[in-house]
């Protein structure tokens, strides 16, 4: 067997470290990065118990936590798809408002349970539609297409309420947001939040589809040369965030209520933040659906710990600024590393 | 005999990177005011030596003297701040500023240290400009409307803008008309005159013979000749030392009947305007065909055509005798080809991934039922393909950028053996790889062949084409200039078809 005698070099990493270590380091350093994860939000926990033990591990506190983080945790599920995939989508918080608005009109309204939700989540893959359309056939930068989105949903929301608070007369609807409808003491949108990590981590993880995705993030060139369809590929991507964000509408309609142009201001940002922290590479081709789940939950405790303790919400942007800070810095030198 | 330095002298110098030896001991001397050629085929080191000279890339050992002293190259300024000055071949000026602002760029004339005085610097650039025969192109205007020749002056221009001892040209004729390449030499001899040192790189030994005093051989990160007169030395010597070789590639042995059968591709007509000409060629089933040519005669722009990742401007690719649709990548995978590209780093491989997923990036449709992908099945194939490559290390879970260049390359090689191509498009495949692991890939490649595989290979290095391919097409600078079975042709005659474009008398 010559390749046995073929010089030992050739089976010999580049890296001084060894193939072994190399691979091994990879699997430690996911864990790790899963586990500092949790381990500050554990801390945050512990925080919370400590400075307000009475209100913070209440039960009624805790699914409102869990409410809270079901919402914008839904969007960026799907942010952390676009962005895996090299691209961004500033678009989400604009396109939640829509959605959630058009849901609610009074001719929606008519049409019951089922309008509603049908109509917040046509709404919002519409708008990944368009989005999607622009960037993947007619070549626009990601960040430049989701923003004029932003600007024409925020504008389109605004025309369609007037400015006003549409209140949702569903029956249907509001006994969702009730303590009645609570699956052992989980509420409903805590579980639809459940169902979507689920069914997003299973599609990055173990689907053609999430293979394809971390490809064209990773090396979009390769990923042509090798046979894929970027652009379609990028077209489902943002059909795919255009979705969640009509599903986190409906979620936001539950828990409020009723429909507001104003409904999902700076999603975009809490869920790009959400993902970054959570370890996914804003260049694309690594991230995961866990870690994007654990920096929602963390930005969420966050802001419930400030809300218990009567701080303002300027500390708490600050708050969220320097952990986004940390983790990239963290993130850098665990880069730099391999 | 006055005992004066040189200008610039090198010695020993070596550089690696992993899995290659760029430099091997490379010795270089440059007078003042002299034209010093640096010759050798693609992969001899003179872009890594350039680097060196250049303050891109630090030598791992050997001096570095200017006028006799020892000197670090930390950086590029600080080789600027000595007065060397290097205009690459991909020309590095940014597209969106003024002539002057490019030419001034780092070191624009100021007042109170940041008040960039534009008018001073338009002058100047005009004066520079003027002394370089183009008083036409306007310091004013986006560098991003002119033409390369007029590119290439702005660079001249920055380099002439510091106070320049050495100016190190890398193939400065090659996107240049002929009445271009007469001004440019005309610049360069006024320059030397002056006493400012060239270091001109160039693969035509016509532009060395008219403007060259001196010349370089470097082969395989050595320097074999230093100094020869550039003038005077015969042809037949400076090619023999190109190519003359101290190590020996093995190739594998040919089958020994041609191949028969009808072709599986069929090239017919395809061209790009301004790339290559019309050309035509068939692969057999088991056959290799080879491209040879250098740098810029169209070798991976053809592959990456016949691929369909470039668009044609005529002419047809056909497979089994039907014709593809042209520029579409996908419909060539689908008919059964597979390219494995020049830059693997950039344009094959998923850096970020396991050897494993970007085995199976191509044919994930076989390991999934609606979608959903059989992990288990998914691993087997792949260990599958790179075991019979014998792709080390034995173990598809470790990340593909771990692996030596060679092992890099099996990876892509049994991507597309997954896939169960059945036309490999071959560009460069030892490219960064290891001399040794190189016979390993050779006879995975004719062993692909003879399993029936149909092979296109692209290579600037003669003897792999020569070696490993049935059939050879010579080309220069977009053409076909000669067709011949492998075992007719040989190196020195090859180069002398790539370099003159005609037999060499």
């Amino acid at each position: 067997m010559t390749q046995h005698m073929s010089p030992p070099r050739d089976g010999t990493p580049r890296t001084a470290a060894g193939p072994a270590p190399a691979w091994r380091s990879l699997a430690a350093r996911t864990d790790v990065r899963t586990l500092s994860l949790l381990g500050v939000l554990a801390a945050l926990i512990l925080i919370g118990s400590i400075t307000k033990p009475d209100q913070f591990l209440d039960t009624r506190n805790l699914q409102l936590v869990l409410t809270q983080a079901s919402v914008i945790g839904v969007v960026t599920v799907g942010m952390t798809f676009v962005i895996v995939s090299g691209g961004i989508d500033l678009s989400v918080g604009a396109i939640v408002a829509l959605a959630s608005v058009w849901a609610t009109t009074v001719a929606t309204q008519e049409y019951g349970f089922a309008g509603i939700l049908f109509t917040a989540v046509v709404v919002g893959v519409g708008c990944g539609l368009v989005n999607g359309v622009l960037i993947a056939y007619g070549g626009m930068v990601p960040f430049i297409a989701t923003l004029a989105m932003l600007a024409s949903a925020r504008g389109l929301a605004l025309e369609i309420t007037d400015g006003r608070t549409q209140i949702v007369t569903v029956q249907g609807i509001l006994d969702l947001g009730e303590r009645d409808s609570y699956v052992l003491g989980v509420p409903p949108l805590v579980l639809v939040f459940a169902a979507v990590t689920v069914i997003g981590w299973l599609v990055l993880n173990r689907t053609t589809f999430g293979r394809r995705t971390v490809a064209v993030g990773g090396n979009a060139e390769a990923a042509r040369l090798a046979g894929i369809d970027v652009r379609r590929q990028r077209l489902h991507l943002y059909l795919l965030s255009g979705l969640c964000c009509g599903i986190a509408a409906f979620l936001l309609i539950v828990l409020s209520g009723s429909g507001q142009n104003t409904n999902g201001n700076l999603y975009e940002l809490d869920a790009i933040a959400a993902a970054i922290i959570g370890g996914t590479l804003l260049s694309g081709g690594r991230g995961t659906i866990t870690g994007s789940v654990l920096g929602v939950l963390i930005f969420t405790t966050i802001t419930n710990i400030f809300a218990l303790n009567n701080l303002q919400s300027d500390v708490q942007q600050i708050a969220k600024g320097a952990i986004i800070v940390a983790a990239v810095l963290v993130q850098r030198r665990t880069a730099s590393t391999t | 005999m006055a005992p004066e330095p040189p200008l610039l002298s090198m010695d020993g110098i070596t550089k690696s990177f992993p899995g290659v030896r760029a430099l091997d001991g490379v010795d270089l001397d440059v007078q003042a005011g002299e034209v010093h050629c640096l010759l050798g085929q693609n992969g001899a080191g003179k872009s890594t030596l350039i680097k060196v000279l250049a303050g891109a890339h630090q030598p791992d050992t050997g001096t570095i003297r200017w006028l006799g002293e020892p000197v670090t190259l930390r950086s590029p300024i600080a080789a600027m701040r000595l007065g060397i000055a290097t205009i690459y071949q991909e020309l590095d000026l940014v597209e969106h500023l003024s002539v002057a602002e490019n030419v001034h760029l780092g070191h624009e004339p100021t007042t109170a240290g940041f008040v960039v005085r534009g008018r001073a610097a338009r002058a100047s650039t005009a004066a520079l400009l003027r002394r370089l025969g183009h008083p036409e192109i306007d310091p004013a205007r986006p560098v991003g409307g002119l033409s390369a020749a007029q590119r290439q002056i702005v660079s001249m221009a920055r380099a002439l803008s510091h106070d320049v001892r050495l100016i190190v040209m890398d193939e400065p004729s090659a996107a240049l008309d002929p009445d271009e390449v007469d001004n440019l030499f005309r610049i360069v001899g006024d320059l030397t005159a002056d006493g400012v040192a060239v270091v001109h790189i160039s693969h035509r030994l016509e532009e060395i013979r008219r403007i060259g005093d001196r010349v370089t051989v470097l082969k395989d990160g050595r320097a074999v000749a230093g100094g020869l007169p550039a003038k005077s030395t015969p042809t037949r010597e400076v090619v023999a030392l190109m190519t003359g070789r101290d190590v020996e590639y093995v190739f594998p042995a040919r089958p020994p009947a041609a191949p028969g059968g009808p072709p599986v591709l069929q090239v017919q007509r395809l061209a790009r305007e301004g790339e290559f000409e019309p050309l035509d060629l068939e692969v057999r089933p088991g056959e290799i065909v080879g491209l040879a040519g250098l740098v810029g005669s169209g070798r991976s722009e053809i592959l990456e055509t016949v691929y369909g990742a470039r668009k044609p401007s005529a002419g047809r690719v056909l497979v089994d005798g039907r014709p593809l649709r042209p520029g579409s990548v996908r419909a060539a995978v689908r008919a059964g080809l597979g390219l494995a590209p020049e830059e693997r780093k950039a344009q094959a491989l998923l850096m970020l991934e396991s050897v494993t997923r970007n085995v199976s990036v191509s044919s994930l449709s076989r390991f999934s039922r609606a979608g959903w992908i059989d992990r288990g099945a998914e691993r087997g194939a792949a260990r599958r393909a790179t075991r019979e490559l014998s792709l080390r290390p034995d173990n598809p879970a470790v990340p593909v950028r771990t692996l030596s260049g060679g092992n890099q390359q099996k990876a892509v090689l049994a991507r597309w053996l997954l896939r169960g191509c059945r036309v490999l498009l071959l560009d460069e495949p030892t490219r960064g790889v290891d001399v040794g692991a190189r016979a390993e890939l050779y006879a995975v490649i004719r062993r692909l062949a003879d399993e029936g595989l149909a092979v296109l290979l692209v290579s600037s290095e003669v003897p792999e084409v020569l070696g490993l391919a049935d059939r050879v097409l010579v080309l220069r600078e977009g053409r076909v200039v000669h067709t011949a079975p492998a075992r007719e042709l040989d190196e020195h005659r090859v180069l002398d078809l790539v370099m003159e474009g005609s037999p060499a008398s």
